[in-house]
Order: C-alpha cells, then structure tokens, then sequence
C-alpha cells in the first residue's frame, strides 16, 4: 500500500466517523441548544437503534429489511426519547443538574437492561450484499486505497440527514416555532405556540436520528449494551466545539473531530490520539468558549 | 371580556400584585397608569400567563383562565407587546409576523390563516423592511413589528406595555396614530400601560391608576381630569 493511499485512506476513516458522530452529536446540540437539557441517556438511543436494527433483522430478514431497519430504528428511539421527554426531563424543567443525574440512570438502566436481554456479547448484524463490498484502486500511486460501500452509505445518510433537518428548521411552520423558542421562549408562548409540544417534537427528532446512527453503526461493529458510550464522549465533544444548537457549527465540528483522531492515528496509537484530541479541545474552548461559531450581536448577549 | 377578581401574584416570597380587580369590556380601551415598580409588567405578564396567579381568579371571554397556559391564552384571543418588545432578533421582520400566526393555526385556521392586509396599511415601513433581521431594526420599527405582529392573530383584547417607551419623537406620533386607528378601525379591546398621561386621556374610556400593587384609583377618562391622578403618578 502506497503512502498517498494510507494518508487518503485515513482521510475517509476521519470522514465517515465524522458522520456517524455528525449522527450522534445532531439531537445532543438541538436539545441543549432549545431547552439547556444534556441528556445523559443520549448515547443509549444509539445503542437502542442497534438492538432495533438487529432484531428487525432477525425477524424481516428479506430484501427490505434494510430500509425497514433504518425506519424502526429511527422511529422506535424517537418513541424512546418522546417518552423519556414526557415522563422524565419535561418534569425536571429548569433543573439541569437533577436532568443530568436522572438521565444518567436512565443511561445505566438501559444499559443494563440490553445486558440482561442480549446478553453482554455484542450482535452482529450483517449489511446486505449490495453494501459489503468496497472500491479498491488496484494500481498507481494510489492502490491499495479502499472504500468500503458501508462506510460510504454511512457519509451519505448523515450528509442527507443533516440536509432534512436544515429544511425543517428554516423552512417549515415547526422550524420557525423551534427558532422562536430557542431565541424567546416566553415570547413565543405569548404567541401561541405550544412549547412543550415544540420541546417533545425536537427531542424526540434527536433521539430518532441517534437511532439511526446506532442502525448503520451496527453494520461496522457489532452491536452491544455498552455501544452508546464509546460514542457519546465524543459526540459531546463535538456539541462543545460546535456551538450550542447551531447546526453548521455541529457539521465542522464533527468533520474537526473525526479528521483530528484519524489523522493522528496515522502517527500514533488510538489512545494517545484521545488524548491529543481531548488536549486540543480543552485548548480550543480557552479561546473560544462558545464553540466555533459563537452566537454574535448585543441581543443574544441580552438573552 | 376580561375580569381580574382579586388576583394577588408575586416573586417568590415578595408580593407584587395584591388584591388586583379590573374589568376591560369588549371593545373597550382601558389604561393603566403608575409609577415605576407599581407591578404594571406584572400584572399584564399575569394575564398573559407568563406569570403564575398566586391568588383570585382571572376570566377571558367567559372561561376562567387562571391556570392555563399562555399559549393556550393566546389561542384564545389575546394578542401581547410586552415591554421591551419582544422581538425575535435573528428572525426576519417576515418570520416575526408569521409567528403572530401561531395562535391562529393553533385554534385550527389551518393554512388559511395568512396576514391581514391592514398591518401593513397602518405600519407601511414593515413590507420595506420584511426581510431585514428583526435586531437590527430601532427601537421604533420594533414597536411597530410588535404590534403588527399582536395583530396578525386577530386578538379580540390587545395588552399594550408602554409601547412609546424611549422610542424617538416623530415615532412616537405614528405609533400614537396607529393606536388611534385600531381602536377605531378594529374594534379590538386594549389594556394600554402607558407613561404619556395625555396620550393616555386622550385614547382610553376607562383608566386605573396602580400603586404598591394596589390599584389606588379607578374612572371614566370624561368624568375626572388627567390633573386629578396626576399626583398619583409623578415621582
């Protein structure tokens, strides 16, 4: 394997991590972003989508499977996240640090619980034929280079995902209302627009893409309780650096981290680029402590 | 149309409103005066629901609407400027008055719903401005928006707080204009807080006067002089 082809191959790593962290990080910035909740249990809605995805699998095992995979995985953690809205975080309104700790044992109740019922070893599922392969340049400078359709399929969701929710904020009636809220939620109620209902329909949108991140997950690792967490610390990451609800910050944020543990990857072990991304973080936020695109002007200062 | 029965609201432990009774009629234009921290904010905050009633009973349109939500109150036809007047500063001049559509779709206009003609008949600076940001616009073009905005859901009761609060002079005018309009063209009920005495003589039928969360004095604009509460309201 040539060298240009490790260096792009560790490019497209860094990208499609990107993505399913673009995934994972995408309810967790619009949530904090409108109701200031950090929702502990967010990683779980990964690991739930997996589960989801495995089980629909197991029982529709049939071309269609695939797609049915992606829509009961998404719609099956949005119902998870509209009921934890409803029963949970909508009564502990204003009380962010009780939030954390009630989600955190919603966090390890889930996790336990996919213990008991799958078992501590991972599920795999396996991605249907027309997504195993891969493209591999076979000769020049480049072979050796090897693009896994999965991982490609996985750039595309996110890229598609993050274009919906973009359409939905800017152009639809539920877009203008969440905008509203964000920027005056008192005034928006004045209004006449239903905030709780706002609230319940933005995080359950969260929770159901974290679903489908979980979904397409399962076809590069497998599937088990503990998936959330080993994506959820960066997916925090990302909403620190991006921003706070601020979806263009969310999207170069995730680009940022990927990229950074992939191309540090090439030079040292996958610990230490932890630790180098988690350094360079800390540092980053010393300058800019609202993330890359700080909200400007005297209003929102006044907010 | 609206009633207020003994509604006592605070913060916390401290009282702000005590004993508050009033009555605005449908159509009817009724000021409240008072001296700054009298709980004038506060008790239209009260009434829009933005503000828990600690006390008493509030009535709109034949419900009680003590414990409902704002939204629901909004829905149920009143409109709010609020003081400071509550613009959306990164939505545009358009999307602000949209949002004034939102009591509407929630009664259940559906897409019919769709901004009445005479907002920009009586605030023609709005159509120039509709795409501009809210937070830029002065202080004047904001208390239009916001009153448009109060408008486009077709309130039957308009609650007004000092919508000429350091606002320029010439503006001033035009938005007193506006008022007049309204009052004649639209027959919506106002409850208008207001600091220009004269103004407020000149445009309402009934007027109370608040102080220390009390209301200290109550009539008919043409039976008492603006003189006679005068002293009510100078510091």
């Amino acid at each position: 394997m040539g060298e240009y082809a490790l260096l792009a191959g560790q490019l497209f790593n860094g990208v499609s991590v990107a993505s399913i962290l673009l995934l994972a990080a995408l309810g967790l910035a619009l949530s904090f972003g409108l109701m200031r909740v950090i929702n502990m249990a967010h990683g779980e809605m990964l690991m739930v989508g997996g589960y989801l995805s495995f089980l629909t699998y197991r029982f529709a095992p049939a071309r269609l499977g695939f797609v049915l995979a992606l829509i009961v995985a998404f719609v099956g953690a949005a119902a998870f996240g509209a009921l934890l809205e409803l029963v949970l975080i909508r009564r502990l309104y204003g009380r962010p640090l009780d939030t954390l700790l009630a989600t955190w044992g919603v966090s390890l109740a889930l996790q336990q619980a996919a213990r008991s019922i799958f078992g501590a070893i991972g599920v795999e599922v396996t991605a249907p034929k027309w997504l195993s392969g891969s493209f591999t340049v076979k000769s020049g400078a480049m072979a050796g280079f090897n693009l896994p359709y999965v991982r490609l399929f996985i750039i595309a969701l996110a890229v598609a995902v993050l274009s919906g929710t973009w359409l939905l904020i800017q152009r639809t009636r539920l877009g203008l209302y969440v905008r509203a809220v964000h920027q005056d939620r008192e005034m928006a109620q004045a209004l006449g627009v239903n905030t709780g209902w706002v609230d319940l329909a933005v995080f359950a949108l969260g929770t159901g893409v974290a679903g489908l991140a979980g979904s397409v997950l399962a076809f590069i690792a497998p599937v088990t309780p503990t998936v959330g967490q080993s994506y959820i610390v960066y997916a925090f990451l990302v909403v620190i650096l991006g921003g706070l609800g601020n979806l263009l910050g969310t999207l170069l944020a995730a680009a940022v981290v990927g990229l950074f543990s992939a191309g540090a990857q090439i030079f040292t072990s996958v610990s230490f680029a932890d630790v180098l991304l988690l350094m360079f973080v800390i540092a980053f936020i010393q300058f800019r402590p609202s993330g890359i695109f700080a909200a400007r002007g005297r209003a929102l200062e006044e907010a | 149309m609206l009633t207020l029965e003994q509604v006592g609201a605070g913060y916390g432990l401290s009282r702000v409103l005590n004993d508050v009774s009033l009555r605005v009629g449908p159509g009817e234009l009724v000021t409240m005066l008072g001296r700054n921290g009298a709980g004038k904010t506060t008790l239209l905050r009260t009434i829009v629901g933005l503000h828990p009633v600690a006390a008493g009973k509030v009535t709109f349109a034949g419900n009680d609407v003590t414990g409902m939500m704002p939204h629901a109150r909004a829905r149920s036809g009143i409109g709010y400027v609020p003081q400071g007047r509550g613009i959306f500063p990164h939505l545009t001049v358009r999307e602000n008055l949209r949002l004034g559509l939102a009591a509407r779709f929630g009664r259940g206009e559906g897409r019919g719903a769709k901004l009445p003609d005479y907002i920009f008949d009586l605030f023609p600076v709005l159509a120039r401005l509709s795409e501009r940001k809210g937070g830029l616009l002065s202080g004047g073009e904001q208390q239009q928006l916001a009153i448009a905005r109060a408008l486009a859901s077709k309130p039957t009761l308009l609650l007004l707080d000092e919508p000429t609060e350091g606002i320029q002079p010439s503006i001033v005018q035009d938005i007193q204009a506006a008022l007049k309009r309204i009052r004649c063209e639209l027959n919506v009920a106002m409850l208008l807080v207001e600091q220009y005495l004269d103004f407020a003589w000149s445009i309402a039928d009934r007027f109370y006067v608040i102080q220390r969360g009390s209301i200290a004095a109550a009539g008919d604009t043409r039976e008492c002089s603006a003189d006679s509460v005068a002293h009510l309201m100078s510091v």
